[in-house]
């Protein structure tokens, strides 16, 4: 056990002394951190509650008063993008929770027993993979009905067959493995092998897709609600603020300027600790 | 190559009911009596009953199905609740707007992200090459929405070059175009630098440099050619993509596009919309996917023996 575990604090340092060496992914971290640190403590940074407004300040430009300006309802453009962090980590979070957990379950289930079993949840994945990118979420959307839990869930089996796919691939080369046949020699039942044995070894994977998950789940939930299929208003929600800002173009750009931004800035960061994350794990993952 | 081509096609069938399954049962999973849905708010007991015996809703699911199905490949999706019109006409000319924007988007990404790909390759680290992937990375994570606003406030409000919405013209098309290809294009990019980094460092290539040819003719005519092959399925994919993502560029300049229905119809609860929708930009999008690797298996030997 305890031989395990100087292991295991090996491959982890050795992982973040690779990290460490990548400048683009501690760049994306620091982002990712940030996003983090102003959605937990949101209430304490934020300067005005994101949802009242003063009818006479609206469509404020940026001013000392409101940093970066107001909206058409005369709320604070920066009040509303702090706490719209929290809201898109809320969502990130779970959808990437529902669609971990499922799809690894999937990916195991179907690899490590394989034939029959593995073929039909393959082609269940191919049927969601039929419908192409925030078009799946938009038909799953359809079924479940518009708002924000719908939503979560919505971008949540949108990714499932990622996961799905990419444990199965691990579980397939590992399960052939020496330490496998040794586990099963020494009487260890399927249960056991698949969570103690295949899980730990396919971790690696399964924290890269998590990481840039985070990314496609933020485009696609803010491109749900900026469609208005998912976070509704009053909630400020970042792709929701955009839809509102469309009308404004004109007469108030700041307001289709600053969320958008958010929305990038973050998507970024996943993007690129996500790739130092891959680099780092398994050099032998790079594209 | 043939029987490569048939197992493809029949690996598509449990796709396809899949997809007709899905979209069937969402007048199923929605609550409420599916002929009460389908008849729109207010309608009377005898159109309703009219419409239940129409399309076999007081028949078991099965049968249902069979019902639906047997219309669908026919090219009918039913009646739209809110216009009464039938749902192929109405989606006609939407899809047709989509996959020419699609089409569109997908030649301005292919033609950017080759050309920044081959340069990015050639000249590895070189500052073009640090800024193409700079600009990929933000390709990728820039929402195509957010973009789509971004060139309309420069380009059409504060230029004036293109206009802002509507369609008519092909300079209708131009921004939402851009828009909608920008992540494309980033893919597109990555993945030809890649494939041409990998395919410059083989033999054959230091053979042909060896052997005296211009570095343009080793480039152009023999690297290009094997790293295309991976690229292409790329090309067959991001247009898949463009044609479900068309929906968010089709909003932010309020074009007539499929996406746009059917994200209407999800609101007006106009179930025959959605469902037609759903069906016909899956079913684009697994043949088109189909095509890309019949096209693959035939630049490619190696994926019809697998």
């Amino acid at each position: 056990m305890n031989e395990t575990k100087v292991i295991q604090t090996g491959q982890i340092a050795e992982v973040w002394r690779r990290l460490k060496r990548n400048r683009a992914a501690i760049a994306g971290g620091v982002i990712v951190l940030l996003f983090v640190l102003i959605s937990i403590l949101a209430p304490l940074i934020s300067p005005y509650p994101p949802n009242e407004g003063d009818l006479g300040k609206r469509l404020r430009p940026p001013s000392s008063e409101n940093l970066l300006g107001t909206d058409p309802l005369g709320r604070d453009l920066l009040s509303r993008v702090i706490y719209g962090a929290r809201i898109s980590l809320q969502i990130q979070i779970i959808a990437v929770s529902i669609a971990m957990v499922i799809g690894t379950l999937l990916g195991m289930v179907g690899g490590y027993y394989g034939g029959k079993l593995d073929h039909l949840m393959m082609r269940l994945m191919d049927i969601l993979l039929a419908f192409p990118g925030i078009f799946l979420a938009i038909s799953i959307i359809a079924v479940l009905g518009p708002g924000l839990t719908n939503l979560m869930l919505a971008a949540g089996i949108y990714s499932i067959p990622q996961f799905a796919r990419i444990v199965r691939g691990s579980v397939i080369s590992l399960k052939e493995k020496e330490f496998i046949e040794a586990a099963r020699a020494v009487g260890e039942n399927d249960f056991n092998i698949i969570f103690r044995y295949l899980l730990p070894n396919s971790m690696a994977p399964i924290i890269v897709q998590t990481t840039l998950r985070m990314a496609t789940v933020l485009l696609t939930a803010s491109g749900l609600s900026f469609l208005g299929l998912g976070v509704q208003p009053p909630t400020a929600e970042w792709g929701a603020m955009l839809s509102n800002a469309r009308a404004y173009l004109i007469t108030a750009p700041h307001v289709a300027t600053v969320p958008g931004l958010a929305i990038m800035l973050v998507v970024m960061g996943f993007n690129l600790f996500g790739d130092g994350l891959r680099d780092s794990l398994d050099p032998r993952l790079r594209d | 190559m043939s029987r490569y081509v048939l197992k493809r096609i029949f690996m598509l069938l449990p796709v396809l009911f899949g997809v007709s399954l899905i979209s069937f049962s969402l007048l199923h999973m929605v609550p409420g009596d599916p002929a009460e849905l389908l008849a729109g708010e207010d309608a009377n007991p005898e159109f309703i009953q009219a419409l239940r015996k129409e399309y076999g809703l007081d028949q078991p699911l099965y049968l249902q199905y069979f019902h639906f199905i047997s219309h669908v490949i026919r090219g009918d999706f039913g009646i739209s609740i809110r216009n009464r019109e039938p749902v192929i006409n109405l989606l006609r000319d939407r899809f047709l707007f989509t996959v020419q924007l699609s089409f569109i988007s997908i030649l301005i990404a292919g033609f950017i992200g080759l050309i920044a790909g081959i340069i990015s390759s050639t000249k590895q680290y070189s500052l073009f090459d640090h800024l193409s992937m700079v600009g990929a990375l933000f390709g990728i994570s820039m929402p195509i929405f957010w973009l789509g606003l971004l060139l309309m406030l420069v380009f059409s409000v504060y230029l004036g070059w293109f206009p802002a919405g509507g369609k008519g013209t092909i300079l209708h098309l131009i921004l939402p175009a851009i828009a909608l290809g920008a992540s494309g294009s980033a893919v597109i990019a990555r993945m030809t630098r890649a494939s041409m980094l990998e395919v410059i460092r083989q033999d054959y290539i230091r053979t042909a440099r060896a052997n005296g040819l211009r570095e343009f003719i080793v480039i152009y005519k023999h690297a290009l050619k094997n790293a295309m092959i991976p690229v292409a399925t790329v090309f067959g994919l991001e247009f898949g993509y463009m044609l479900g993502g068309a929906v968010l560029t089709e909003t932010v300049f309020s074009l007539p596009g499929v996406g746009r229905l059917m994200v209407e119809g999800i609101f007006q609860r106009d179930y025959p919309i959605v469902q037609g929708s759903m069906i016909l930009v899956a079913t684009t999008f697994v043949l088109v996917d189909l095509l890309t690797d019949i096209a693959y298996a035939f630049f490619d030997p190696k994926i019809r023996y697998e």
